[in-house]
């Protein structure tokens, strides 16, 4: 065994040993010395993972997030030196714990978190003149296919997810109960979560997808509302170009 | 965009300190005496959004340079072909004054680990540092500097001190250092050895870049001092002496101060800096 795979053997699990070899730079064994190297590993990851889940915290509580990110570091250690990428499996590990069961939309919630931090790192872009869309004639508008801004994320639940993100952070209303669609757009430099209309998800998601435009608003059904979701887009910048 | 137009070729003999996003409006409105400003280099390379727009109004006012957290020079393994990618990218992009990175290990087997580790001072990992740092200059296309590590333990295996071994990865790569004095006083309290010898011992003709930052105080299982770099406080007073002595040896040399975990509100660290440009002031009278 290799020196460096026996001192990573420990680092991340507390029952192992401390290696052989090491000392206090004079005869006595290195201890908890190497506790230090331990406790620093585990220390950092679990604070980084914090820094990606304000709105997981604010539901469960920090000591309870506190367990949940020692138990994902300890199976799941980052296998790339950019933090700001840890913990985009961190949801998924969220919906296997059997003792969060009774929050079953915390996982869908923390994709909102993981999403949020993405789109805040996501290549910079310049969206559309609102013009554009009104100078096209009909048939160029419903064949045209839409590009969209790196930072803007689609998020589907059958949870109110983004009402409960709002009311986890910023207080509020009482979430409704009723499943959400949850965009995360950035207009300039900081994303935000806007909760999508009915319909608008299924359109959204086709658009992005690159389907031409009048197949994608058939989608919304009689209730969608192309206008709100327009609006939204060109306002924060999202829609990019228009290949028609 | 920044470019070879804008670039400061060196970093200055004043202080600077680790950029901190949440004091961008208060450096651009009165930086003293800050003179120059480090980044970790991984906390820059997303594609796009605030921390690199404001990477680049920042780099058209001050000298910068990149400190890398994430390459692990010292692992057993090679270096991750990605990770040096992504370095020379920014690093071409920026073009900073200076490159620096850590005689230490953080990644293995493919799995980061986001602390600096340790490692044996042997003939085998003289060989393996210096092959590294070959590497990362001939890809950047520029001398690196490596820095001194805090230790808390060492290993029964290690041939070389710990300067001799610094002096000769300069010998054979030809790259510089930059010399921690935090990490001195840390490791030389922790491991029982005189941080004034230490700074004797040091190859000081080769350092760029002097670091101090603030530690934590434990102890170990026998009651002996153990000091925790954790670059969460105010620098203490036997590391400013520990500043002085080795800038009484080595000349002027550009100062930062490190603040990395409960980071204060602006001021709080200009006066760090302030104290470590009174330090400098004294080596120029």
């Amino acid at each position: 065994m290799t020196v460096q795979t026996a001192f990573r053997a420990g680092l991340l699990n507390p029952a192992h040993p401390v290696p052989e070899g090491l000392t206090d730079g004079h005869a006595q064994p290195a201890g908890r010395r190497y506790g230090v190297y331990r406790n620093n590993v585990t220390v950092s990851l679990r604070d980084a993972l914090a820094t990606g889940f304000p709105s997981l915290i604010s539901l469960i509580g920090r000591e309870n997030f506190d367990h949940v990110a020692r138990a994902h570091l300890r199976q799941s250690p980052p296998t790339s030196p950019l933090m700001m990428h840890y913990g985009a499996g961190l949801p998924d590990f969220v919906a296997t714990l059997e003792q969060l069961e009774h929050l079953p939309y915390l996982a869908d919630v923390a994709r909102i978190d993981v999403a949020m931090r993405q789109s805040y790192h996501a290549a910079d872009s310049t969206g559309i003149d609102p013009t554009l869309l009104q100078s096209l004639d009909e048939e160029s508008l419903l064949a045209a296919r839409f590009g969209f801004a790196p930072s803007m994320i689609l998020l589907r639940s059958q949870f109110s997810i983004g009402s409960i993100w709002h009311y986890s952070l910023r207080g509020g209303d009482k979430p409704s109960g009723h499943p959400e669609d949850v965009v995360i757009l950035r207009a300039e430099y900081d994303p935000e979560p806007f909760i999508l209309g009915t319909g608008a998800g299924d359109v959204l998601h086709a658009l992005h997808s690159g389907t031409p435009f009048g197949e994608a608003i058939e989608l919304g059904g009689e209730d969608f509302d192309l206008a709100a979701l327009l609006n939204l887009l060109l306002s924060q910048h999202a829609i990019t170009a228009v290949d028609h | 965009m920044p470019d070879a137009s804008h670039a400061f070729p060196h970093l200055p003999h004043l202080p600077g300190v680790g950029y901190k996003a949440q004091h961008f409006t208060d450096i651009m409105t009165d930086p003293a005496p800050v003179g120059w400003l480090e980044i970790h280099a991984e906390n820059y390379m997303g594609d796009g959004g605030r921390p690199l727009a404001q990477l680049r109004v920042l780099s058209e006012r001050f000298p910068m340079s990149v400190h890398g957290v994430g390459l692990s020079i010292g692992g057993e393994g090679r270096l991750d072909p990605d990770h040096l990618a992504r370095l020379k990218h920014l690093c071409d992009w920026l073009n900073p004054a200076s490159f620096s990175e850590h005689l230490a290990w953080s990644t293995h087997d493919s799995h980061f680990l986001n602390d600096l580790l340790p490692l044996p001072y042997t003939s085998a990992t003289l060989t393996r540092v210096a092959d590294h740092i070959d590497e990362v200059q001939s890809l950047l296309g520029r001398r690196m500097l490596l820095e001194n590590p805090s230790s808390y333990l060492a290993f029964a295996e290690s041939t070389y001190s710990e300067t001799d071994f610094l002096a000769e990865i300069v010998r054979r790569t030809g790259c510089g250092l930059l010399l921690d004095v935090n990490n001195v006083f840390v490791s030389a309290t922790n491991l029982d050895y005189s941080p004034q010898g230490y700074i004797d011992a040091y190859p000081l003709d080769a350092v760029g870049e002097i670091h101090l930052g603030g530690h934590d105080e434990d102890e170990d299982d026998f009651g002996a001092p153990l000091l925790i770099d954790s670059h969460g406080r105010e620098v203490v007073d036997p590391v400013w002496a520990l500043l002085d002595y080795a800038l009484a040896k080595s000349g002027p040399k550009p100062v930062l101060v490190e603040w990395d975990t409960d980071v204060p509100d602006w001021p709080v660290l200009a006066d760090e800096a302030r104290r470590a440009s009174q330090a400098l002031s004294r080596v120029l009278v």
